[in-house]
């Protein structure tokens, strides 16, 4: 008896370090090394279907053979579930050695903890090479990461309801777009799905309003200064609230998601419940995704850029936009930095373009990208003077956050121009 | 109170080892039968270890589960404590202290104070609801009727469905041009649509009528169990004293019921203060936060904006009102019922 009572005090000892043991171990490092001495590089993206996930596998593959020693680790998730795991990896000392960096305030808060690598001198070819568009992934004069898809916003229409109301020619002012909405109105058609619930959608249009009030030079001071108290701020808001007022949007707009299902903003679209959405370069895939033939709008697939504003001392051709960067975490082997520019290289990045992945950096890549919308938004991207990155990644997860909450309470009728400008900066202040 | 308690049985169990023994490692929780049992015997000398292993026995036992508390419970609360007095965004070290600062800021801030209310005006509309609706059903389904097991699964199952499968599909139904809309219309009804999910003046309501739906079950299911602990010869002695059937529910059905209605009531009130999954999945707090409860606007600010420091004080005013509550309503509400639970019986017997 005793012996027996002696054994099943080992086991319960036993499972007790074994759970002590599971949390312990859960917490360690992920490892860069293996035990026999080979490179491992874990790898994070967001390509979680085909033909993106088998397109990456034949890229890591393609480098593992090439050199020799490295073994590449890819965990495919849901966009949304990778940018949980990475910030619960960031905040554990956990992270994958290659993952997608969104630039911006974020990028700032990463760095500031240390968590990334400055690829200003090793990856000097490929900074040069992508231009302008890298500057939202720049701080403090360092370049950190490598955008390898940088879109832009606009509206995206449907062809063939513009033409039931009569509309002719895109809009290029917003005088024209209020026109345009007037005509579909009378024609029985919803002008314009917005996704206000899920707010970043309705904070784009007052973005875009201040790319078109601001100089480029107040927004940059902005993000570095934290000071929103140049006047084309509120204007940027008087601008949003006279859209706001004309009603354009589908009805039950301020409960309408962006992405998911048939009744979010890009579903309306996609079906023809609504005639446009300003959206940005993953409208197409987001459609057609939404429909059950896999088309979309198909080849009633329109894009314009976002309306000149009249009297607004920004560039009425500057475009909003964004996009994902591949960077390496600091305690990243440095084989990193050489894959993620093999990722950017003229091969992968064609590859990327034919796949329907994205809107490629590398200029060699972008006269494949097949789809006639997308091809028209890289033209207006590499003819642009700049590319705004969106303002709530540009200011940071905060700010931003203070930002689109205030925006989307205007689209709620509560709120003035002013008190968008005052949350943003009350949340300024408080950093 | 614990060796009392823990060394008795344990010389009864050296005295009479073979059978004892095995019956005991199994027999742990009603450890005051075996003490009653071996009480009046000698200890016996040589025994003296046994004692120890007993302790070493529970703690065994108790250890697992105390680490899993300690480690999943106590742990992550003192933690967020302690995360609460500092401006920290999650990433780097934690070294800005503010002291109460977030505190203070999380109580200025309107929409937080707006959230609490709506929290409030959840917990109460709950109990004003719930209360009457499931008690008119548990005395409908307590009654010999045709089909009374099927209007009993029927009611209960949407509790037993996942709250996130029944928001998706309430969110679907409710959509501008849903089937409620078409439901309602196709009955002549068609001015009675709303955007049930878009409009600030009703999402609220609307959310609570599909946290009624989705929780009602459970009172109902609480409230028949409680029916069956009302013994039937007090109805005989009604019937004989020629009471009404509404006397009879009202002097002894709901009176005998009391410990249940206030154990649901509590349960509700715990659920509503912490609410969280349905409004996410319907509004996430919107629209123009009119639906934000305190656990979205926890991951609003935590998550969303990564104010990890301000999101931790937050959390731990939900602690403080949750458990303010709680002590509240077990102070003056349960007491009764927790210090002397058959005493309603007797005095309706009487």
């Amino acid at each position: 008896m005793a012996s027996k009572r002696a054994l099943s005090a080992v086991a319960l000892g036993a499972g007790a370090a074994m759970i002590l043991g599971a949390c312990g171990g859960a917490g360690g490092d992920t490892g860069s090394e293996a035990a026999d001495g080979d490179n491992v590089l874990t790898w994070w993206h967001n390509s979680n279907n085909d033909p993106g996930k088998a397109y990456y596998e034949q890229v890591a593959a393609d480098f593992e053979a090439d050199n020799p020693g490295v073994t590449i680790e890819i965990s495919a998730m849901a966009h949304e579930d990778m940018l949980t795991k990475l910030d619960a990896a960031f905040q554990t000392g956990a992270a994958p050695d290659v993952y997608m960096e969104r630039g911006g305030g974020e990028l700032a808060s990463h760095v500031e903890a240390g968590l990334v690598q400055d690829l200003s001198e090793a990856a000097a070819d490929e900074i040069e090479m992508i231009g302008p568009s890298i500057s939202g992934w720049q701080y403090q004069d360092k370049t950190y990461a490598l955008p390898f898809s940088v879109g832009v916003v606009g509206f995206w229409y449907n062809k063939a309801l513009f033409q039931q109301a009569g509309i002719t020619q895109a809009p290029a002012t917003m005088d024209d777009l209020y026109e345009a909405i007037d005509k579909l109105k009378a024609a029985g058609i919803e002008p314009i799905s917005v996704g206000a619930g899920d707010k970043w959608p309705a904070a784009h249009y007052w973005y875009y309003f201040a790319v078109r009030e601001c100089s480029q030079e107040v927004l940059t001071d902005a993000a570095a200064s934290r000071d929103f108290s140049d006047e084309c701020f509120v204007k940027a808001g008087e601008d949003l609230q006279e859209l706001v007022e004309k009603e354009p949007f589908n009805s039950g707009f301020l409960a309408t998601p962006a992405q998911t299902g048939g009744t979010s903003a890009s579903g309306l679209l996609a079906t023809g419940k609504v005639a446009m959405e300003l959206a940005g370069h993953w409208e197409p895939g987001v459609m057609q995704g939404l429909t059950e033939d896999k088309k979309g709008l198909g080849e009633n697939t329109g894009w314009f850029p976002f309306p000149a504003v009249d009297g607004g001392e920004g560039d009425p051709t500057a475009p909003l936009g964004g996009g994902d960067a591949w960077a390496c975490s600091a305690e990243a082997p440095p084989e990193c930095v050489d894959f993620i520019k093999y990722l950017l290289s003229d091969e992968v990045q064609i590859g990327f373009a034919e796949n329907d992945m994205g809107v490629p950096t590398n200029p060699a890549a972008t006269g494949s990208v097949k789809d006639p919308a997308l091809a028209q938004l890289v033209t207006v991207r590499d003819e642009a003077p700049y590319v705004q990155l969106y303002l709530d990644t540009l200011f940071g997860e905060n700010v931003g956050g203070a930002m689109n909450d205030a925006i989307a309470l205007m689209f709620a009728g509560q709120g003035s121009p002013q008190d968008i400008v005052d949350a943003t900066q009350a949340a300024a202040d408080s950093e | 109170m614990a060796d009392d308690v823990t060394a008795r049985p344990a010389s009864a169990a050296a005295e009479t080892a073979p059978i004892r023994d095995g019956a005991r490692a199994v027999d742990q929780a009603p450890a005051r039968s075996t003490a009653r049992a071996g009480a009046g015997r000698r200890r016996r000398a040589g025994s003296v270890s046994t004692g120890t292993r007993k302790r070493l026995e529970i703690a065994f036992f108790v250890t697992p589960a105390l680490v899993l508390f300690v480690l999943f419970v106590v742990v992550p609360v003192v933690q967020a404590v302690r995360y609460s007095t500092f401006r920290w965004n999650g990433l780097g070290p934690m070294d800005d202290f503010v002291g109460l600062k977030n505190y203070a800021n999380a109580l200025r801030d309107q929409i937080f104070t707006d959230a609490v209310m709506n929290n409030l005006t959840i917990v109460v509309l709950s109990i004003v609801i719930q209360l009457p609706l499931g008690l008119a059903i548990a005395l409908l389904l307590n009654r010999d009727m045709w089909g009374r097991s099927a209007m009993r699964v029927i009611i209960f199952v949407p509790y037993v469905l996942a709250e996130v499968v029944a928001g998706v599909v309430w969110l679907m139904l409710l959509q501008p041009g849903g089937m409620v809309d078409a439901v309602l219309e196709s009955v002549g009804l068609g001015d009675l649509t709303q955007l049930w999910l878009g409009d600030p003046e009703i999402a609220l309501y609307t959310v609570m009528v599909v946290l009624t739906w989705k929780y009602l079950g459970l009172a109902v299911i609480l409230f028949l169990a409680g029916l069956q602990g009302v013994p039937t010869d007090l109805y005989e002695a009604a019937q004989l004293d020629g009471a009404s059937w509404w006397q009879v529910q009202r002097r002894i059905t709901i009176p005998l019921l009391g410990p249940t209605i206030r154990t649901w009531a509590f349960l509700s009130m715990i659920g509503s203060l912490q609410l969280f999954d349905m409004v996410w999945i319907l509004t996430k707090g919107g629209p123009a936060n009119s639906t934000m409860t305190m656990a979205t606007y926890l991951i609003n600010q935590g998550t969303n904006r990564g104010l990890y420091g301000y999101a931790s004080a937050v959390a731990v005013l939900l602690f403080g009102i949750s458990l303010v509550l709680a002590a509240f309503y077990q102070f003056f509400v349960l007491r009764r019922d927790n210090q002397d639970a058959p005493k309603p019986r007797k005095v309706v017997a009487r």
